[in-house]
């Protein structure tokens, strides 16, 4: 017993260290001010401030949108992947991307999307005449998609090829047209698959910061760029913990909401 | 058949979408210009202001001894916490460690970041290189133990339960049977851990405080200035890197399931004699 305690002791001062101190601060500091004071201040400001609840509303907004658009795009491309032959092949190709450095994926778009930039020139090719994408609410939600869809694609991936063929086959001896059975047998079967996606793309969505900065040029702020602000820019960290609390209890309430199965893999940066 | 047309033209324009941007960049490292719209001519100009600029050569340094030595921190703390799970007697004891090693892996990047940066000033712990390291040890060992912890639990429960009944002590039967046995888990472990590290933008931009900078977060600091193509050149040579890591996995997972694969062999020929 006393053997067991001592090789355990890195990982629980890791937990008491890094996992439960960092929580307790955060929660802990969000009830003080910017001159060092103990007050309720920041909650009352945040609830009662409409610059604060609109911000929220928008993040959830834009996390909501970027989410749905790249479940859109994926649940069509796993589906088809699926039939491929060397489908893991292919799996192994939508995952490469992921693993290129966030910033230069980002940091491609600036060009790409510049006024005389190729997205531009595609433009004015079909004569659609050249327009300002960059810090667009457009483009910060099209390179938020762009970055998260292999992470939506791998789980809805997964749940489709666990799904047994003969519940398809039955399906269609049992008389229902395709449709039918995307509708009531597959689509059903692989919503596992499609709330971990959900999971893996909406919390880190309400807190991406680098791309509002680079590709939306701060027109669009999230509940991530807030709190960046408040604690490396203005200085005002009580306020900026108070936005993470609320943005820790979304998460919750995210997680509630798509319960019944963790998310592989996890984290995305 | 038209179907069939439509469905592969639909995956080749994800994957076209997927690629572009990657190889829009590595496109333009090669231009003798200095922007990323207009190709005026093939040069290796840009690889070669690279490897001069001598601060992007100790960023890139810094990067990588972050990388390996949280990486590696991280494998034994996170093996050591996988093994304390596992020997958990009661479920509650568990749950609870799991519940908490998780926490971090599903924490928003920019909580981590900020919650840690409160935790270094609380403490008085100045920001830079121990920062960083602490901070991408602290949200690598989840990641390990989530790797080791499945290949403790496939571990037979009666192979321990040998090893004692032969005599091994409690050290003899962690070196010489659970150890080898969850090998395959570790180094996925260190693999995954070693990759995010590499990657972390977020907690490291809270945590770096002044003077010392990571890859990523220099690449955020010059993209916010413009296009420079320097960072296309390092791009290019990140993606190259990128793609052997990918191989390097891929051949990691096929050796592993080979060597379980043979494991698995070896036993049931064991059973049958």
């Amino acid at each position: 017993m006393h053997k067991k305690a001592t090789y355990l002791i890195p990982y629980l001062l890791w937990i008491g260290l890094f996992v439960i101190a960092p929580m307790a601060l955060i929660v802990y500091q969000s009830f003080f001010n910017i001159t060092g004071h103990f007050t309720l201040g920041n909650y009352e400001q945040y609830l009662t401030n409409g610059v604060y609840l609109k911000m929220t509303f928008n993040s959830i907004l834009y996390a909501l949108i970027i989410t749905l658009s790249t479940l859109l795009i994926s649940y069509p491309t796993a589906l088809l992947l699926n039939r491929l032959k060397n489908k893991q092949l292919w799996l192994l190709l939508i995952i490469l991307p992921t693993w290129i450095n966030l910033l230069l994926k980002t940091y491609a778009f600036i060009g790409l999307f510049s006024q005389n930039g190729s997205v531009n020139d595609f433009l004015r090719f079909v004569g659609l005449g050249s327009h300002q994408i960059l810090f667009t609410d457009a483009s910060f939600i099209f390179v938020a998609a762009y970055i998260e869809i292999p992470f939506m694609i791998l789980p809805i991936f997964n749940s489709l090829a666990e799904l047994k063929p003969s519940m398809i086959n039955a399906s269609r001896d049992l008389g229902a047209n395709s449709w039918q059975t995307f509708r009531r047998v597959i689509l059903p079967l692989t919503m596992p698959g499609v709330k971990a996606g959900f999971q893996a793309i909406f919390i880190p969505s309400l807190s991406l910061f680098m791309i509002t900065r680079l590709i939306g040029g701060n027109r669009v702020i999230t509940l991530g760029t807030a709190i960046e602000e408040h604690f490396l820019v203005t200085q005002n960290w009580g306020m900026g913990s108070t936005i993470g609390v609320i943005l820790i209890l979304a998460m919750f309430v995210v997680m509630y909401l798509t319960r019944d199965r963790k998310v592989k893999g996890g984290r995305i940066r | 058949m038209k179907k069939w047309r439509i469905s592969n033209l639909y995956l080749a324009l994800v994957f076209i979408v997927l690629y572009l941007p990657i190889f829009y960049l590595i496109f333009y490292s090669f231009n003798v210009g200095d922007t990323m719209d207009h190709f005026s001519g093939f040069s290796w100009r840009h690889y070669a202001t690279l490897l001069s600029d001598s601060r992007m050569i100790s960023i890139v340094l810094n990067t990588l001894i972050i990388a390996l030595l949280s990486s590696l921190i991280a494998t034994i703390v996170g093996t050591m916490g996988a093994l304390g799970i596992y020997s958990a007697k009661k479920a509650t004891v568990k749950n609870g460690l799991l519940s908490l090693n998780n926490v971090l892996m599903v924490s928003p990047d920019v909580i981590i970041g900020a919650s840690f940066l409160i935790f270094f000033t609380f403490l008085g712990f100045s920001l830079g290189f121990g920062s960083v390291l602490l901070s991408h040890i602290a949200f690598s060992i989840p990641i390990v133990v989530l790797m080791v912890l499945p290949k403790i639990n496939e571990l037979p429960k009666t192979m321990v339960d040998a090893a004692y009944d032969l005599g091994a002590s409690s050290w003899q039967t962690l070196t010489k049977v659970i150890l080898p046995a969850i090998t395959p888990g570790i180094f996925a472990g260190y693999f995954m851990a070693f990759t995010y590290s590499l990657d972390d933008f977020a907690v490291t931009f809270f945590v770096t405080g002044n003077g010392f900078s990571t890859l990523s977060v220099e690449i955020y600091s010059r993209a916010r200035q413009g296009v420079d193509l320097e960072v296309n050149a390092l791009s290019t040579l990140m993606f190259i890197v990128s793609l052997l890591l990918v191989v390097g996995y891929y051949l990691l997972g096929r050796y592993n399931q080979n060597r379980r694969l043979q494991r698995v062999k070896a036993a049931e020929a064991k059973i049958n004699q």
